[in-house]
């Protein structure tokens, strides 16, 4: 409690920046630190046992009772997709509002002042968390089918198409990026956790109304994503996900960017 | 070195910061100091290119804030110590800073020694903090680059008397190695034991500023004596003005001549001190007196 600088042994010395000119920091290393404020925290790590663990619950649930002779490897790994989809938009707003809501703002961008940088850290660093949890649905998909072939003796189905791995892939990182957009859309976690949960389901049921049909197929992700995720694209289906996507992805980010680049930070 | 340029802060019609100008240089530790309120925080957000200021500008080392290429590694800076994330240990706060900044890992226990936050205390949660132990790391999050210059909003708040100390010792070693150190605070009674410097400001304007010695010093010393007819006598022998009441005198002098004056005169003192803190003191209270909060106070 009494630590004194001794000038002879001190730790200040001033001497970096007379020695070595200061150069800016590494982008990659933006992005090392965003992904490990994602899961340092009590909230993001439990956050990421809630999402593992469901997923673990329904494999184990499908190898159970599932009908082991027509479950295929998809079959597997489209069940965990569910948790995902619920769990991953949330990981995104918190690594979004923390900033402003725990007021680490402050801290991360007086290190790091050029704010578009530290935007586009966390939107990759939360784009490689989301495949990171997308690869560990695949293997406990992998793990769980082949439980269920060794154990229980189903004849073992492996068969995936590439078009579901794929539209897997992309949804899940179309999920993390729409929950960034959001958090920094609003800049507070529980109104941006209501608002992604809320504004899709309100425009699905409006969407179901007869004449809002065809505005529907274009502007509605929801319904836009499960060609993607059964392996069904088509390219009007391409053509829905698009616009869905501009509609639900692009203009929250378009508005959250500018908010966290404009914003006065308190 | 900190530049600050006629720097002011519109929030539509009300004026937080004021067209305030300074300049804080190497080696010495200058206190921003004025009452809740005063435009203190929003001054040095500026500064550090958190808020836009609606006009002027702040130069740290001759470059915008926004401009220094790895900033932490220049310019150290702690705006809330609050403002951490709870659910982090004191140790993971720091090592995102190493992190981002790029500096060894030992740093990390380094500037916990500096700042005296233990091995133990650095694994426990930020939620589990006391406001002390918050300032520490927040002052050990703004050491971590080795910086020569430091910006820090209200460190002493919450510390201790003994922390006070603490903290002047280790600002005044960093100016001795010159270190340039800007501090706000809305107590005089900190800043005057951490500062050399004040920048006293109210309502966004600064009302006063100079060295701690010459504002402290102005208005001459306050002496109290087992005789002091005889000082009084000698004082303005000496060609001194002198008033008195039943405390003691006031006599336009320095410390130093009064003192002289007692000896030669063979007069035992038993008080004697610059009245220098009690006219500031006034000033300070003036600053805040006609805003509402005192007068549901009083």
């Amino acid at each position: 409690m009494t630590a004194v600088i001794d000038p002879t042994t001190s730790p200040v010395t001033h001497d970096s920046a007379t020695v070595a000119p200061i150069s800016g920091i590494p982008f990659a290393r933006l992005v090392r630190v965003e992904l490990r404020k994602m899961v340092d925290t009590r909230a993001g790590r439990w956050m990421l046992i809630v999402m593992s663990g469901i997923s673990a619950l329904m494999v184990a649930a499908l190898v159970l009772w599932g009908n082991s002779d027509k479950v295929t490897l998809g079959d597997y790994v489209g069940l965990t997709s569910f948790p995902l989809m619920v769990l991953l938009p949330i990981v995104g707003i918190m690594a979004a509002t923390a900033e402003w809501s725990q007021r680490t703002g402050l801290v991360t961008f007086t290190l790091e002042p050029r704010r578009a940088r530290v935007l586009l850290a966390k939107i990759l660093a939360g784009v490689a968390l989301g495949l990171v949890v997308v690869a560990a649905s695949f293997a406990a998909g992998a793990l769980g089918h082949l439980v269920a072939t060794t154990v229980r003796g189903a004849h073992g189905d492996w068969s995936m198409p590439g078009q579901v791995v794929l539209g897997f892939v992309v949804a899940m990182t179309m999920f993390v990026v729409q929950g960034l957009a959001f958090g920094f859309a609003f800049l507070n976690t529980p109104l941006a956790i209501v608002a992604s949960i809320l504004l899709p389901t309100v425009w699905s049921i409006v969407g179901a109304l007869p004449k809002m049909r065809t505005a529907a197929t274009w502007l509605d992700l929801n319904r836009s994503m499960e060609p993607l995720m059964s392996g069904s694209m088509t390219a009007s289906a391409w053509a829905h996900l698009g616009t869905a996507s501009v509609v639900w992805i692009g203009i929250p980010l378009a508005v959250g960017g500018w908010r966290v680049l404009t914003r006065e930070v308190k | 070195m900190i530049t600050v340029e006629n720097l002011t802060k519109r929030y539509g019609s009300f004026t937080a910061v004021d067209d305030i100008s300074f300049e804080v240089t190497p080696g010495s530790v200058v206190g921003f100091l004025g009452p809740n309120g005063a435009g203190k925080s929003t001054a040095m957000r500026m500064m550090t290119g958190l808020t836009p200021p609606t006009s002027g500008r702040t130069l740290i080392l001759g470059r915008a804030y926004r401009d220094l290429p790895n900033p932490a590694r220049q310019v150290g800076v702690m705006l809330d110590a609050a403002a951490q994330h709870p659910g982090r240990t004191g140790r993971e706060v720091l090592h995102l800073v190493g992190m981002t900044i790029g500096v060894p890992k030992d740093r990390v226990e380094r500037s916990l020694e500096m700042v005296g936050l233990t091995s133990e205390e650095a694994k426990r949660r930020v939620r589990n903090y006391s406001l002390g132990m918050r300032q520490r790391l927040g002052l050990a999050g703004a050491l971590m680059g080795d910086p020569q210059v430091l910006i820090l909003d209200e460190p002493a708040n919450g510390l201790d008397p003994q922390g006070i100390h603490w903290m002047r010792q280790l600002l005044r070693a960093y100016a001795d190695q010159g270190g340039t150190v800007l501090l706000s605070s809305h107590l005089l009674h900190e800043v005057q034991i951490i500062a050399d410097d004040l920048v006293m400001i109210g309502r966004g304007r600064i009302v006063a500023r100079g060295s701690k010695a010459a504002l402290l010093g102005a208005q001459g010393t306050r002496a109290n004596s087992l005789d002091n007819d005889a000082l009084a006598v000698a004082a303005r022998a000496a060609g001194l003005e002198v008033s008195g009441d039943r405390n003691g005198l006031l006599i336009k002098a320095t410390p130093e001549q009064v003192g002289r004056l007692a000896l030669e005169a063979r007069v035992v003192l038993t008080d004697l001190h610059t009245t220098g803190s009690e006219a500031l003191e006034d000033l300070f209270l003036s600053l805040t007196a006609p805003d509402a909060r005192d007068h549901v106070a009083a």
